[in-house]
């Protein structure tokens, strides 16, 4: 199941890498950086959409649909953009990458959460880290693959289309892989040590958005990804500008390198945050998510300027935090609401991180701009905005704090709902 | 003539060993090229 699971996030993952092919977009149909960023960010609005609208589908219908879903909507996204590149129509681009492959993107990011959590129900935290850490990875993977494509193909509309085209068949056969693994549990089989996988506390997704543990959980989500997105949308230029005025300024290409590691920092906290959450609670890794996040950032504010390894040990950790609370918020949902259609709950919360990409990135531009328009450089330039994200971790830290036990009143009763579960669990889609 | 139950099960692993070679031979590749981006910090 890992490897069904990876092949549908390392694919789905390349909308990372997206930046790759902005430039080449720009010259060669003469688009502006807001234009050539649209199918990108369409493509996320898209992915906070069809997770939220289509999760309780998902889990209905089960991880493979999702997956063939995914997959054909993601390749088809490409196919259309190749052929918006080839005709020189940017308009079918922003429909193909933004909204179909946008579609693609959201249900494949779903599909295997509570399949997975299902097959390792005593280590749901490493389950859903493997998976999620597919989705930085797969980053990793297009970034320099896609950049190598241009270079052979050439960066012309022509050589854009190609490359297009490549992508959507080579994604559509690696995904395959993971159609064609996927498998369900059966109900009956039994969990070592532990009880049938249907037992426990299970709450509908419907139920759930009424809980105030959703919307806690929704808060720490949303202020856990501010506050990374808040390093990793200017990662290079921060950098710079933090050692500019000192006798060891920071050159482009090891800005570069920069980001580079706070990509990995990134996929390794999806992992192994997420494994270590099974260890020790899900509401403590919070904790050390929030807790720690906020006093690195309070770190960087005050020391960051003094000192080369500080300020990129502490902008590591909290790139391995920001990773960590992805990939740990299924397995949090679990212990709150159970397997029955976590999916599909996860699906919903994922809006936090539509709203989070906005305000992230919001701020911290917002700020340095105004910063930079007062006459300030150098790390002044982010100090107001580090005052801020420690803001927002600590009212992540407080909601997390008011997460308690689900009321057993929005816990499954009727007798048809328990039937569902009995008849959903043991499908092999 | 042998019964289902006395039949053993289908050897799996070497279906298993090709799924995670599938996904870690690009993840391997995707790897690769992060350390060598990633040292341009201690040598650019």
């Amino acid at each position: 199941m890992p490897p069904a699971a990876l092949s549908v996030h390392l694919s789905i993952g390349q909308a990372y890498a997206w930046s790759v092919f902005k430039p080449p977009l720009e010259s060669a149909l003469g688009l502006s950086g807001t234009q050539s960023a649209l199918p990108f960010q369409l493509g996320i609005v898209m992915l906070g959409l069809s997770a939220a609208f289509g999760g309780t589908l998902v889990e209905r219908k089960g991880p493979r649909w999702a997956m063939t879903v995914a997959l054909v909507c993601f390749s088809s996204g490409f196919l259309l953009s190749a052929l918006g590149a080839a005709t020189e129509q940017y308009w079918l681009i922003v429909l193909g990458y933004g909204f179909v492959g946008g579609i693609g993107l959201g249900i494949g990011y779903i599909s295997p959460v509570s399949t997975l959590i299902k097959w390792f129900p005593d280590r749901p935290g490493m389950a859903t880290g493997i998976a999620i850490m597919g989705f930085g990875g797969g980053a990793l993977i297009a970034s320099p693959w896609s950049a190598q494509m241009l270079e052979s193909f050439g960066s012309d509309h022509s050589g854009i289309a190609l490359a297009f085209l490549v992508h959507g068949l080579s994604y559509a056969v690696f995904m395959l892989l993971g159609v064609l693994l996927v498998r369900v549990p059966r109900t009956e089989k039994p969990v070592a040590d532990g009880p049938s996988v249907v037992e426990g506390v299970q709450v509908s997704a419907r139920n759930a958005v009424r809980t105030p543990q959703f919307w806690c959980l929704w808060v720490v989500l949303c202020m856990n990804v501010s506050a990374g997105i808040g390093i990793l949308e200017k990662a290079a230029p921060m950098i710079t500008d933090f050692f500019a005025d000192t006798s060891t300024p920071v050159s482009v290409t090891a800005a570069a390198g920069f980001v580079a590691l706070l990509s990995a920092a990134n996929m390794a906290g999806r992992i192994g945050w997420s494994s270590t959450s099974d260890l020790i609670g899900r509401k403590n890794i919070y904790r050390v998510y929030l807790g720690a996040g906020a006093l690195m950032y309070l770190l960087i504010a005050l020391f960051g300027d003094s000192s080369k390894p500080l300020f990129i040990l502490c902008a590591l950790v909290i790139l391995s935090f920001y990773g960590g609370g992805f990939a740990t918020i299924p397995a949090y949902l679990k212990d709150l609401f159970g397997t029955y259609q976590v999916g599909a709950i996860h699906g919903r919360l994922l809006t936090a991180w539509s709203t989070a990409g906005v305000l992230g990135p919001l701020i911290v531009n917002w700020i340095a701009d105004r910063q930079e328009e007062a006459g300030r450089h150098g790390a002044s330039l982010y100090g107001l905005s580090f005052v801020i994200m420690i803001g927002l971790l600590v009212v992540g830290f407080v909601a997390n704090e008011l997460v308690r036990p689900v009321h057993p009143r929005h816990h499954l009763s009727a007798p048809r709902e328990a039937a569902d579960v009995r008849r959903q669990q043991p499908e092999s889609a | 003539m042998s019964d289902d139950s006395s039949q053993s099960p289908p050897d799996r692993r070497p279906l298993i060993a090709f799924a995670w070679l599938w996904v870690g031979a690009p993840l391997a590749y995707g790897l690769y090229e992060l350390v060598r981006k990633a040292t341009q910090l201690f040598t650019g």
